[in-house]
């Protein structure tokens, strides 16, 4: 009863409550009457913390009236306010009212306004903090314009011993090994999965394996070492080695292709994701093949359906990589010209192909190659590059801000592009990104749309990718610092893959679509769902 | 299916004919277990189903009747048998078995006595999807004395050069000292792609080898190789930098393939391309290649691998035990450590031991034992259904099955076979008894090979 909103309601409830003890029928009026209580309800809740108690007690003494001049109405002529009272207790008002009110209903009558306002207040906050402090879930009204709360992914949620548990019932079910995390993690990031190199899932898998495809454990063990490193890369090889699955795969009897083999390929992605966290690429990669498989109608016969399949496949890849990968390159070349000194990070496979196009277009232009420790790419992209005969310059990323005045534009690759805007990339990008940005130099990200994902990040820590930590220690002449650090237990080594970059610092953004500003990229998706 | 399991059970054990002559080597006991069946436990431990085993006709009947292969071994075994004396190696019997081979293979010896954890191996072998991997361990020595030598002479093994890149994990040379009369020269192909070379003498080759599956139709058409070890394997550590194999025209010889030329000249570059790399050109993971940001090596111009579609790799294993039973001195080794690789109890249930024998707790008595009182019993190993009387002492020994030991013997540091007799108060210091033999009582003998 001290919320605003349900004075309204333990009224007539008491009445319908009543009624319904005393074993009557609900009479029209009554039933009409809950129901606009029930949306005035929902409306109140909402304004709940607006509303001050004092005008819920006006209301409540305006209620006792009505409700008294229509108890006798409805219902024969027991005396209402009297049984109001006890009747009250037990109101079954939808919202939990404390019983420690109904003793201060009763002395209403003896105290004064402004003690009662007073009490209605503290009982307000009471019950706020109350419900703020319970896990209750919030009863979902029966709102279609509310939207329904989305599950956390689980490689997020890793420090909920919940969650854990659940994922390991899943592999067991699927008979995949549970791959265990690995030294200690910066506190910072305990919710997300850390995995050594030395320690691969095969370690626990048979060997001549019969529950996974031998393709893809081949294909997690490249991953797990960072044989096959890239979102394009990695999609490639992923939807090379379903070609295999798909091959080699039989329909078992009584089992339709469409339903069965999407079934086996769920333990196959579930050991991926234990190698290596899947990328934004390799998901929608994932979504595409699913959905192929499930619109196979089912009197297609199981050769045919696998050439479909297959050739499906090859034109994802075609349409959505390579063919995408000429028309950004196309894109791209109109904005570098004659003298442009172009500055990259990382070895990024889709910049590299732009810079090595706009060389063969003979437009006079240098390189300048930034890289970055533990993974130091960049030397994998300055020796492809200089291998074409571009002229370029190698940095480290601790030299940005004194490299930069010579530069004229920046070009960035991206891992996924997010709903929000957001570019998540390799870690060090949002570095660029942002020195660029001071520098006033014009940041174009590369991107092919494959790669756009529905997710919505605001910073690097709450979804990311921890990756081995014992690939930061280093030797150099022969003394390795950092060889005991797990020993340490004051240190903990934190190596980041992934960081998202704001729309803000990024200038456009180049699609096989054409050229977007970065918050275009909800629109791009709207479309493509609509499409499919 | 990813892998097929061969067992190469056929060899003659040349090198220890002192305890083959009368018990194949497959069938030595070893720790109370033929020889064979520590491959066999090592592959089923990983997960293998079956196996196929090479082997002649006299070991799979021995395996039939052996009551530990039956028992313990819940594989299915398909056992092929080939002729004792048709001298045929290792390659010849892959050979052999062609047509059973449908994936890749791996192929172990039966005298591999190890813990490793195979999927080392194998890791390599998929990761970089390699045409050989292998198994080899940094060896140590021997340091006890084997019966029936004379002194502590070393035999000078041929030995092994073996050269692998910085990683430790690629073979780029293998070569025998035979082999090599005029010096070790190394190819300036190599020394170009891999400029620091680790090149190791004291391995010791474990012969177990992943091998695609384009091998073993390589070999079907080479019919000159013959053993995997001596010429197979050093052939593709050779191929591995041959300009041919990495010329980027291999649609053209897939052409020429469909041409069967019937010259046995072993060597044609051009079939051997053809063969070894069939699979390699696949466009979707060329393309996957390419645009990964991974290289293995870095400082020279050139992709991942060089471009080399033949790569093979070595696991060198530094701890753990890994010994190839092909020696006396291997053999003793082999009893002293295999026990510590099962946990079965050093006692077998069934043995009849008085309690007032003296046993180390390194010593294993087999099954239906019967040891009498007053013996002592040190670091040594009893066969099944072994009588060993009264006062008698045996240290450093092994013994195997079915012998009687009479009263008052003293046996040192020897290896005693099956079914043999030690008469009463014999003396036996550094002894090797063959099959069956008898001691003399009172007799002495000194490192001396008692046998027929």
């Amino acid at each position: 009863m001290a919320d605003s909103g349900v004075t309204d309601e333990p009224g007539t409830k008491d009445d319908v409550h009543r009624a319904k003890t005393e074993g009557k029928e609900l009479s029209k009026e009554e039933k009409q009457r809950l129901r606009k209580e029930k949306k005035q309800q929902k409306k109140n809740k909402e304004k709940k913390d607006e509303k001050a108690s004092h005008e819920s007690e006006k209301k409540k003494n305006k209620e006792e009236k009505p409700v008294s001049a229509a108890a006798p109405a409805s219902q024969p002529p027991t005396q209402p306010s009297t049984q109001k009272a006890p009747s009250a207790v037990p109101a079954p008002a939808p919202v939990p009212v404390p019983v420690s009110e109904t003793p201060a209903l009763a002395d209403k009558p003896a105290k004064t306004k402004a003690d009662l306002k007073a009490e209605r207040r503290a009982r307000q906050e009471a019950e706020r903090a109350s419900k703020q402090a319970a896990t209750s879930k919030p009863k979902a009204p029966p709102n279609e314009l509310q939207p329904v709360v989305k599950r956390l992914p689980e490689h997020v949620q890793v420090d909920n011993p919940g969650v854990l548990k659940k994922l390991a019932k899943k592999l067991e079910r699927q008979q995949i090994p549970l791959r265990l995390d690995y030294g200690y993690k910066v506190s910072l990031f305990s919710h997300l999965h850390q995995y050594s190199r030395k320690a691969p899932l095969t370690q626990q898998l048979s060997i001549p394996s019969t529950v996974i495809h031998p393709a893809i454990v081949r294909l997690g063990l490249q991953y797990s070492q960072g044989i096959v490193a890239g979102s394009n890369a990695r999609s490639v090889a992923l939807l090379h080695a379903f070609k295999q699955v798909i091959r080699d795969y039989t329909t078992p009897p009584n089992e339709e292709l469409s339903r069965d083999l999407v079934n086996k390929l769920k333990p196959y992605i579930s050991f991926l994701s234990q190698c290596r966290p899947l990328s934004a690429s390799m998901g929608n990669a994932i979504k595409y093949i699913k959905k192929e498989i499930s619109n196979i109608p089912s009197q297609c016969k199981e050769e045919e359906a696998k050439r479909k399949l297959l050739s499906c496949i090859d034109c994802y890849i075609d349409e959505k990589i390579i063919l995408a990968a000429k028309a950004i390159a196309k894109s791209s070349i109109e904005k570098i010209s004659n003298g442009d000194v172009i500055l990259v990070y990382g070895c990024s496979s889709l910049v590299n192909h732009i810079l090595c196009e706009a060389f063969e277009k003979n437009i006079k232009f240098r390189v300048i190659v930034v890289d970055s420790r533990p993974r130091l790419e960049g030397r994998e992209a300055l020796r492809r590059l200089v291998q074409r005969g571009i002229s370029c310059t190698y940095v480290l990323i601790s030299a940005v801000s004194y490299i930069l005045p010579e530069v004229s534009k920046v070009f960035l690759g991206a891992h996924a592009l997010l709903a929000n805007g957001y570019v998540m990339s390799r870690v060090g990008t949002s570095q660029i990104a942002l020195v660029a940005k001071a520098f006033n130099v014009p940041v174009l990200v590369c991107c092919e749309t494959y790669k756009f994902c529905e997710r919505v990040q605001t910073d690097s820590f709450v979804s990311n990718e921890l990756d081995d930590p014992d690939d930061l220690i280093v030797t150099r002449k022969g003394k390795t610092q950092l060889e005991h650090w797990q020993d340490v237990p004051s240190l903990g080594l934190l190596n980041l893959v992934y960081d998202v970059t704001p729309p803000d610092f990024v200038d456009l953004v180049i699609t096989d679509l054409g050229m977007i500003p970065c918050t275009s990229v909800p629109v791009v998706l709207r479309v493509k769902n609509v499409d499919q | 299916m990813e892998l097929q399991a061969v067992l190469m059970a056929a060899g003659g054990g040349s090198r220890m004919t002192d305890l083959t002559y009368n018990t194949p080597k497959p069938m030595l006991p070893v720790g109370n277990k033929p020889l064979m069946w520590y491959p066999l436990n090592l592959l089923e431990r990983v997960g293998f189903e079956e196996v196929i085993v090479i082997t002649t006709k006299e070991v799979q009947k021995m395996m039939a009747t052996d009551p530990k292969m039956k028992i313990d071994v819940k594989m299915k075994l398909d056992v092929v048998c080939i002729q004792e004396d048709g001298d045929m190696g290792t390659a010849d019997a892959l050979r052999h078995i062609q047509q059973k081979i449908k994936t890749d293979v791996l192929v172990v010896s039966c005298d591999l006595i190890t813990d490793v954890a195979l999927h080392e191996v194998v890791d390599l072998f998929r990761a970089h999807n390699a045409t050989l991997a292998m198994l080899m361990s940094n060896a140590h020595e021997f340091t006890e004395t084997v019966p029936g030598q004379k002194g502590k002479k070393k035999t000078a093994e041929q030995r092994d050069f073996v050269g692998v890149d910085q990683s430790g994990k690629r073979l780029l040379f293998m070569a025998n000292e035979a082999d090599l009369e005029d010096g070790l020269s190394i190819r300036k192909s190599i020394m170009r792609k891999h400029p620091r070379m680790h090149i190791k003498t004291g391995l010791v080759d474990a012969h177990l080898y992943c091998l695609k599956k384009a091998v073993v139709d390589f070999l079907a058409d080479n019919k000159s190789i013959s053993s995997i070890r001596g010429e197979l394997v050093p052939y593709l550590v050779r191929k591995q930098f041959s300009k041919t194999t990495n010329s980027p025209k291999i649609k053209d010889d897939a052409e020429n393939q469909n041409q069967k030329t019937n010259d046995n000249f072993t060597y044609s570059n051009q079939r051997d391309n053809t063969i070894l790399q069939p699979q390699q050109y696949e466009p979707l993971l060329q393309l996957a290649q390419e645009r990964s940001c991974w290289n293995d090596h870095r400082g020279d111009m050139s992709e991942a691998y060089h471009g080399g579609k033949l790569r093979c790799y070595v696991h060198i294993i530094d701890q753990g035990l890994c010994c190839r039973v092909n020696t006396l001195a291997a053999y003793i080794e082999a009893n002293r450590l295999a026990p510590k690789l099962f946990e079965e109890p050093a006692v077998h249930p069934s043995a009849v031991i008085s309690e007032r024998c003296q046993m180390g707790s390194d010593s294993i008595i087999g099954a239906l034992c019967q040891v009498a009182d007053k013996t002592s019993i040190k670091r040594s190993t009893l066969g099944n259904s072994t009588t060993v009387k009264e006062k008698v002492k045996v240290t450093n020994s092994i013994i195997m099955h079915g012998v009687t030991i009479e009263e008052g013997c003293n046996i040192q540091g020897s290896v005693i076979c099956s079914n043999a007799v030690i008469g009463r108060g014999a003396d036996l210091k550094y002894c090797l008894v063959g099959n069956g033999q008898r001691i003399e009582p009172e007799g002495e003998v000194h490192s001396h090979k008692h046998t027929k």
